[in-house]
């Protein structure tokens, strides 16, 4: 993997909690605290957690779609955490976001042709109408929509096929850097495994830079170099993604891979059963945020909260319990 | 009345209709499938598969108009003993059945709860609507439910309203008012799919344990394979508007026949495990039929590998043995498993 395109340092990001009639401020919910990671060129990096988790809001702190909170947002050698709207542009159009939802995501009145040139005008793309045209066709044939799709709307279309045109649009103006927050969820299983295949056979094509947040592992494994699980506002553990699969270091991670259905009737069940409910982002437990519902915990699990470190080549995990990390432990007694 | 003698509900030759300004939609198209005591049967299917209109037709609450149920039966084996027809049943008779003798949970549960009443006064009135039970001991079984549910402090949560309660939470209470009258059958339309994976693995254990310890049978609707293989003693696989196949859990992943539930098992990423290597995954190419253009034949055939023209085009698959308590609905089906051995 060459040098990082994407570089994120103690990235941080609240929001205020308004209470009553007047929006009084409340207190704020931590959404995201000092999150730090990379995604190198051509790279996939998965993103799971849960809801509540901070995912969503990391995926649109990064492409600057959100006020800015505290960090550093570094792409392509520029921290573009603190430029002004002025200063971003030449970034808005190299970086781009695939929705869940295309279909909230595309205006009803626009033809799919008016849809995917927008972009190529706002960014001065292709200089002609001619040339716009056959741009549009050659996005649409890329994802493999024939061009007879230029003039339909958007009620037209299938789920699969109106996130193919969700993916279409990102893509019209040639980012390096793609945001994909949940764009298989909202899909039936049949045709999901179309857009996950679409969206790694594009990477390979393009060599673009994903972002590919999700809450459902598998899919994430399949399309994912590395994965990074996120915890309340925290990311707990990163690893390359088949290692993190068979053997998370985390306590966390370990439960969330234990509480994925297995469709395989005859696979033996271990699920770490979590009691109780992820606390409230407005008020998180001092300490590692995990420890209120981790089987693992000690009293010095709330002192302070573990930093992510590398214990492994390439293996980052925040748990103060090397005991386990080390040994692998991190099992359900049977 | 015929139903075989440990079915619980037998649903038969089911068809509902949908007429909209887009036109008339055979949203269930000939559905027939058993629940049998004590067991947990799951109808998996995609968007548009007529899944969930069916349950709602079990419990006749298809929302008439745009729908209507045009024929079949759906038998039922009272707890007196008696097999009625739901859907010749007084909207009376229907209603004193409804919630007490078969329950129903659904996918949304904040839109099901009333925002204006509390979760004990919610679990309550099905107790004293169909026990006859007073205000108090009404609540007093409300309480002993959420305790049952391993609901922590259920006294307080009995005061609380929906919007101080979480997504799970909210679930785990529709389970509880769904289960207070101990229903011989509880019909789960996709009950955890709007949750997180470490809730929804609550939400599967608790109605496993709620089913064996009231001894219900389940009719579980979902879309998800991986939920199937966990929970269901049988499966029945829809595609748009018809069963195309149905056998004991273990076979149907063992030895699927009808290719689409191949292709659907392909489709489905999964886990790797210690040792297993990663397959690309196999989507079925096409999309799933719009209700309103059913093709003709094998509702399955444009997308099919295998179709045949003038065989799989030309006229609807009978349902046909394939395996011990399997059935499948394919023309090819015998041809397609002696090229697989």
């Amino acid at each position: 993997m060459s040098a990082a395109l994407l570089q994120v340092e103690g990235l941080s990001k609240s929001f205020p909690i308004r209470r009553g009639m007047f929006a009084r401020a409340g207190g704020v919910v931590r959404a995201v605290e000092d999150v730090s990671f990379t995604i190198g060129r051509g790279e996939i990096l998965g993103l799971v957690g849960e809801s509540g988790s901070g995912k969503t809001t990391v995926g649109r702190a990064v492409l600057r779609a959100l006020p800015p909170g505290a960090g550093r947002i570094v792409f392509d050698g520029t921290d573009i955490a603190g430029l002004d709207e002025a200063g971003l542009r030449p970034f808005r159009r190299r970086m781009q976001l695939v929705f869940q939802d295309p279909f909230s995501a595309l205006n009803p009145r626009l033809t799919i042709e008016q849809a995917l040139t927008e972009p190529l005008l706002i960014h001065h793309l292709a200089p002609s109408r001619a040339a716009r045209r056959e741009r549009v066709a050659a996005l649409l044939s890329m994802v493999g929509l024939p061009t007879a799709a230029m003039q339909r709307f958007p009620h037209a279309f299938s789920g699969g096929q109106r996130q193919r045109i969700g993916i279409a649009r990102a893509l019209a103006c040639e980012p390096d850097f793609i945001v994909a927050d949940e764009p298989v969820s909202a899909l039936d299983v049949s045709i999901q495994a179309q857009v996950v295949n679409l969206l790694a056979d594009l990477r390979a094509r393009l060599g673009l830079t994903l972002l590919f947040i999700a809450h459902d592992l598998a899919v994430v494994e399949y399309i994912a170099d590395r994965i990074a699980v996120m915890y309340l506002g925290h990311i707990v553990e990163v690893a390359e993604s088949r290692a993190l699969c068979r053997r998370p270091l985390h306590p966390y991670t370990a439960a969330l891979l234990s509480a994925v259905p297995v469709p395989d009737p005859g696979a033996p069940r271990r699920r770490i059963v979590l009691e109780g409910e992820m606390p409230s982002p407005a008020n998180p437990p001092s300490g590692c945020p995990f420890r209120t519902r981790c089987r693992h915990a000690l009293p010095a699990c709330a002192e302070a909260r573990p930093a992510l470190r590398e214990v492994e080549p390439g293996r980052f995990t925040a748990c103060i319990r090397d005991d386990i990390v080390h040994a692998g432990a991190i099992e359900v007694p049977a | 009345m015929t139903a075989r003698r440990d079915s619980l509900l037998s649903v038969q030759d089911l068809r509902v209709r949908f007429s909209t300004d887009e036109g008339v939609a055979n949203a269930v198209d000939g559905v027939s499938f058993d629940v049998r005591e004590g067991e947990t049967l799951a109808v998996v299917g995609e968007s548009g598969s007529g899944k969930s209109v069916s349950s709602l037709a079990v419990m006749g609450l298809v929302p008439r108009p745009p729908g209507e149920v045009v024929g079949g039966r759906v038998l039922f084996r009272g707890r007196d003993g008696e097999v009625r027809d739901l859907l010749r049943l007084s909207r009376r008779a229907l209603r004193r059945i409804r919630g007490d003798e078969i329950a129903m949970v659904f996918q949304e549960p904040m839109s099901s709860l009333n925002p204006v009443y509390t979760l004990g006064d919610q679990i309550a009135e099905t107790v004293r609507l169909h026990q006859g039970k007073d205000r108090r001991a009404a609540l007093r079984v409300a309480a002993d439910m959420l305790a049952l549910l391993g609901i922590p402090d259920p006294e307080a949560r009995l005061a609380a309203y929906p919007h101080q309660i979480s997504g799970g939470m909210a679930q785990r209470v529709m389970i509880a008012m769904a289960l207070a009258c101990r229903p011989r059958l509880l019909i789960a339309d996709e009950p955890s799919t709007a949750l997180d994976v470490t809730i929804q693995a609550q939400v599967l254990d608790l109605i496993a344990r709620m089913k064996r310890e009231i001894g219900m049978a389940v009719l579980f609707i979902t879309h998800h394979l991986g939920v199937v293989a966990e929970i269901a003693d049988r499966v029945t696989v829809m595609y748009a508007g018809r069963v195309v196949e149905q056998a004991p859990t273990a076979a149907l992943f063992a030895a699927p026949r009808m290719p689409y539930t191949q292709g659907l098992l392909r489709s489905v990423p999964r886990l790797s495990t210690e040792g297993a290597a990663t397959q690309r995954l196999e989507a079925i190419p096409g999309d799933t039929p719009s209700p309103f253009h059913q093709p003709n034949g094998c509702s399955f055939h444009p997308r099919c590998a295998h179709a045949l023209s003038g065989i799989c085009d030309a006229a609807v698959p009978a349902m046909e043995a394939c395996g011990d308590d399997h059935v499948v609905r394919c023309a090819r089906w015998r041809m397609l498993a002696e090229a697989a051995a």
